[in-house]
């Protein structure tokens, strides 16, 4: 076939949209609005990264800090929530062998998320509203800076998308309780106590030897998602709460009331914001990351996990861990008792390099159990997405001590190899290696078009995301922080390496798209968006 | 007496030992794992590395607290005598210094009070070379942002504010605020 001819009917003309079910439907346009935003918040890092490099004159500092206000917004909502909640969506059917419990409410939250993110976007790019995700008080209702009806309507994108990922939550809840017609009923007590990974705890403390998924109800990796999921659903509680706190503020002033900031303690609210926002690093990042390594280490070698009991324990105790860890975001707040500094900031945290390594290790044991593996996409991507977390959650158990916060916080390091080194490599290297193995099923056997452009893909991403992340702290290291402009050059070289690193990151994005575009073609990209005449149960076509 | 650039070296070094360290674990891993051999991982193994990862968790705060000179100050620092406090107010993106420079005297425990009357700022103290001394955040109308500190070289410092508080941010920089003296040289 021509390049044309691929470019326009997919790799051997193999991918037929027309074959697909709805649930596969929904699950590839969750895939590729989340991809879309992903290249939006790639553009954005380059556009500031060029920045960090030298303020060019035709971007305006205001428009850079709208910019950079956006920027994780759309990472974590348009994209991270798009495709992990599009994944889980389908993965949670398809592993506990029932239909979605409602098409429509997953609907739902895909165009919600997809419609506010593109709010919020849209009206950071043209208002410059940016008070940062961090949002202290009074900043994000500081109308000295910022426009109130901008932030009104920045406020409502927020809104939209919590409103979306309730819908998401209620829905992997429903789906995992509801009994479908014919099946046995199972007590949705027991289901929820080891869906939540109690079942393992108790297990621990009774010696019950169970190894196998056969002797659970629910199978480890979906213990992992509803796990996150509670926290998902607590996180969007405190960001709707907060936007309306936020939103009385600004409506008062458009009818003319200026409500005296005082009214809210500046240090409660960060306590307030950060136990709320620390629930997406942990429940979002971390116990679902755990949860699609978990997944993928028991799809690549079709065997039980490693350890059970252990796994499903650490799901359950990290519950007591992501909600009492958000201390370590005011290490260097004076006015935060130093009780908490220490028992949440510093011990509590060090706990999650405890559950984040257990299920590092239960992951690699359970692919060394079925050794020789065969070096697939999936396989190498969650090789890499392991090494992001073994790099990037040490790096954060440094910052979170009382001593060594006092000269990294708000500095690169803290975004660099922690928390880009996380996302970058960690998180969507785990989500890559998901979406390669996903492909072929949700696309009913359609083949990747390139094999050499997902190699260059893989190591573009990993050596991109970690030298991007080590230069960044390199410069964090020798006192550059975050959220601010340099307007001398003082830390150029190390801005000219981590520009270089972020460019290769473009370049991964880049090729990754072209193999998938490739693949499925411009006219089966544009079937997915077609209306499916296939029954929405039906996760697959039947044969 | 430890000062915190020597710190940062010190964490730099482990830091970048064990990145190294873990990478050629994970190239190891993923080599072998195409192979054939033993493919049993034991429950030994796996409780060893357990045990290994609780000793490191919480031997680096007890290493840090009895290391690190300025950690003690700060959790148990109400009760401290300070050789000078310096109180320094903020409002409108600008810091006011109760004097042009601060002389503070090397080697000696100083307190920092920092008052915020609008927004949420950083007060961050920077060498010449733009390495960070210390920071702290500024908490809008509270009276409690007070860091103390003992500088342990003499010099000239910057003061620049450490926290986003709006695009103006990022101009608040005072150069040579603040002037050590007394230390050996």
């Amino acid at each position: 076939m021509s390049v044309m001819t691929t470019l326009l009917e997919g790799n051997k003309g193999m991918f037929k949209p027309e074959t697909q079910t709805p649930m596969q439907k929904l699950t590839l346009r969750f895939v590729i609005i989340g991809l879309v935003y992903y290249g939006f918040a790639v553009i954005e890092g380059m556009i500031m990264r060029i920045y960090q490099i030298e303020p060019i004159s035709i971007l305006d500092t205001k428009q850079y800090f709208g910019i950079l206000t956006a920027h994780p917004l759309v990472g974590i909502f348009g994209s991270t929530y798009m495709l992990v909640f599009g994944a889980f969506l389908f993965v949670i059917p398809l592993v506990m062998g029932k239909p979605l419990w409602s098409f429509k409410l997953a609907n739902w939250t895909a165009g919600l998320i997809a419609v506010g993110t593109f709010v919020f976007w849209v009206d950071g790019f043209v208002s410059h509203y940016a008070p940062l995700y961090t949002l202290y008080w009074p900043l994000p209702a500081d109308f000295t800076q910022f426009n109130p009806v901008a932030g009104a309507i920045f406020i409502t994108g927020i809104a939209l998308i919590m409103v979306g990922t309730l819908f998401f939550v209620i829905n992997v809840f429903a789906t995992l309780l509801y009994t479908p017609k014919g099946a046995v009923h199972v007590p949705k007590g027991r289901m929820i106590l080891d869906a939540l990974g109690f079942t393992g705890l108790f297990n621990l403390f009774t010696g019950k030897r169970r190894r196998t998924d056969a002797d659970f109800l629910v199978p480890l990796p979906i213990v992992a998602i509803t796990r996150g999921t509670v926290d998902v659903a607590l996180n969007a509680v405190i960001i709707l709460f907060t936007g309306v706190l936020i939103l009385v503020y600004m409506v008062a002033k458009i009818f003319g009331f200026d409500l005296a900031h005082s009214a809210v303690d500046a240090l409660l609210y960060k306590n307030w914001f950060w136990w709320g926002l620390d629930l997406v690093a942990d429940g979002l990042v971390l116990i679902f990351v755990a949860g699609t390594w978990y997944l993928m280490a028991t799809l690549i070698t079709g065997k039980s996990l490693f350890m059970q009991n252990w796994a499903r324990a650490a799901l359950a105790l990290e519950m007591v861990v992501s909600w009492t860890v958000w201390s370590h975001h005011l290490l260097s707040d004076q006015g935060q008792s130093p009780l908490l500094k220490i028992l949440s900031g510093e011990l509590v945290t060090a706990f999650e390099l405890i559950t984040q390594g257990l299920a590092f290790f239960i992951t690699l044991a359970t692919l060394w159990s079925a050794r020789p593996l065969k070096m697939t996409n999936p396989l190498k991507f969650l090789i890499g997405g392991l090494l992001g977390f073994a790099l990037a959650v040490p790096a954060g158990i440094l910052q979170a001590d009382a001593g060594l916060n006092r000269i990294l916080h708000n500095t690169q390091w803290v975004i660099g190899p922690h928390v880009h080194v996380a996302v970058l490599v960690g998180l969507t290297m785990t989500l890559y290696s998901a979406i390669y193995f996903l492909l072929p099923i949700l696309t009913n056997g359609a083949e990747l078009w390139s094999q050499k452009l997902a190699n260059w893909h893989f190591w573009l991403q990993l050596l991109g995301g970690i030298g991007m992340g080590a230069f960044m702290g390199m410069a964090g290291l020798h006192g550059m922080l975050r959220r601010t402009v340099y307007y001398n050059g003082e830390f150029e070289p190390y801005m000219w390496l981590a520009g270089i690193a972020g460019a290769m990151l473009g370049f991964a994005l880049l090729f990754f798209l072209i193999n998938i575009v490739m693949t499925v073609g411009l006219k089966g990209a544009l079937g997915i968006f077609q209306k499916s005449t296939l029954d929405k149960k039906d996760l697959l076509p039947s044969v | 007496m430890v000062s915190s650039d020597t710190v940062l070296w010190g964490q730099a070094i482990i830091y970048t030992i064990y990145v190294l360290a873990i990478m050629l674990l994970i190239g190891w891993f993923a080599y072998n794992l195409t192979r054939t051999g033993p493919s049993r991982v034991s429950p030994k193994l796996f409780y060893a590395f357990v045990g290994l990862l609780i000793v490191i968790g919480v031997s680096l705060h007890l290493v840090t607290y009895n290391t690190i000179p300025w950690v003690a100050d700060d959790l148990h620092g109400d009760g401290l005598t300070v050789s000078q406090r310096y109180d320094i107010k903020v409002a409108d993106h600008k810091f006011t210094l109760p004097s042009p420079v601060l002389d503070v005297s090397c080697g000696e425990l100083v307190a920092f009070n920092v008052h915020s009357d609008d927004l949420t700022y950083g007060f961050g103290v920077f060498r010449p070379d733009n390495s960070m001394v210390f920071q702290m955040q500024v908490v809008p109308w509270r009276d409690d942002n007070t860091l103390r500190w003992t500088f342990a070289q003499n010099g000239s410092y910057t003061i620049r504010s450490t926290e986003y508080s709006g695009p103006e941010g990022s101009q608040m920089i005072l150069k040579d605020a603040i002037n050590v003296t007394g230390c050996a040289a």
